[in-house]
């Protein structure tokens, strides 16, 4: 008899565990794809992080629920909030009023058909079922990530190697592309150049409030640009 | 001891779905990543579910590179963004359009 109340508890708690770990991904999911302020997307996004995390624990993926964590919701989402806080994009989201109605109908329809295509793939799944155990048994002696390890530093040394060529590469193309306007650094153009350049470029140099005054209409010009094309925009 | 598999799946299906429509339904540039990250986590999600219906490690690996390609896909589309944005303040994805035909 208790053995029986230990097993239906056992279920009940895995469905709690389940239940919970759904509707934190799904709250947040859908608090990434409704709110309309890019930080509260951004904190909707660590709570399907967390749900995630809480799932792959659920799992037995104790070692990549950590690093769902550390990398997401440390390392990703937090640079989301430093882009959306070093641009001030808060409160900015484009609502072009006809165009999102026009996009949200396509947009469900692109949904529904990837749900409906998914979970037909998961009622005939049996075509994934094949083969088991093919680069190691997740079951048997050991932790979660002495088998992980293992298997990364073996059967998957190359692509491990890779994914640091890959790592490397994408600081460089951050570095380049985030430097401003891929612009030469100040001593790169020879010297002869750069001395005939020079006095043009100081020839407009005018007493301070000449030049204030000639900088303040190029810098208004900017955000009226901006409003023209977002006026053609929504027109 | 947990739940079957397929709800797993399910779920993920779901979540999968959920990001494509925000994709598709959003302008931000940023939430539009935002998004991305949301289908990768699904992807995630069925990749480990399989490696615990199928009892091999070989899923949770390839949710391990995953994780790896995904940091390095965000690093370089936020360079991307934050150049698009210094270019013209506010941008959207529909301000991105030079080389439409």
């Amino acid at each position: 008899m208790s053995l029986f109340a230990a097993t239906g508890l056992a279920v009940a708690s895995a469905w709690a565990v389940y239940g919970v770990g759904a509707a934190l991904i799904l709250a947040g999911a859908l608090g990434v794809v409704l709110l309309h302020n890019p930080v509260h997307c951004a904190l909707s996004l660590v709570t399907t992080i967390f749900g995630i995390a809480l799932l792959f624990i659920d799992q037995g993926a104790y070692f990549l629920a950590a690093v769902q964590v550390i990398v997401y919701a440390g390392a990703i989402v937090i640079l989301f909030l430093f882009v959306i806080m070093l641009l001030g994009v808060d409160k900015r989201e484009a609502r072009v009023a006809g165009q999102a109605s026009s996009m949200v109908p396509l947009a469900v329809t692109v949904g529904l058909v990837a749900v409906i295509e998914l979970l037909v793939l998961v009622r005939v799944h049996y075509w994934a079922t094949g083969a088991k155990t093919t680069t190691g048994s997740l079951s048997g002696a050991g932790a979660d990530v002495q088998k992980l390890g293992q298997s990364i530093f073996t059967s998957y040394l190359l692509p491990f190697e890779m994914t640091s060529a890959l790592l490397v590469i994408a600081v460089v193309a951050a570095v380049t592309l985030v430097r401003r306007g891929g612009a030469p650094p100040p001593q790169a153009p020879p010297r002869k150049a750069a001395a005939a350049l020079r006095p043009p470029a100081r020839a407009p140099e005018a007493p301070s409030g000449a030049t204030t005054a000639a900088r303040q209409p190029a810098s208004a010009g900017r955000p009226a640009a901006a409003s023209s094309t977002r006026q053609e925009q929504a027109g | 001891m947990s739940v079957p598999g397929p709800w797993y799946l399910v779920l993920a299906a779901v979540l999968f779905g959920i990001g494509a429509t925000g994709l598709v339904a959003r302008r931000n540039i940023l939430v539009m990543y935002m998004c991305i990250e949301l289908m990768l986590n699904a992807v995630n999600l069925t990749f480990v579910t399989f490696a615990r219906m199928l009892n091999d490690i070989g899923g949770q690996d390839a949710v391990f590179f995953i994780l790896v390609v995904a940091a390095a896909e965000v690093v370089v589309g936020l360079g991307i963004i934050v150049a698009i944005y210094r270019r013209r303040a506010g941008a959207t994805a529909d301000d991105v359009n030079s080389l439409k035909g």
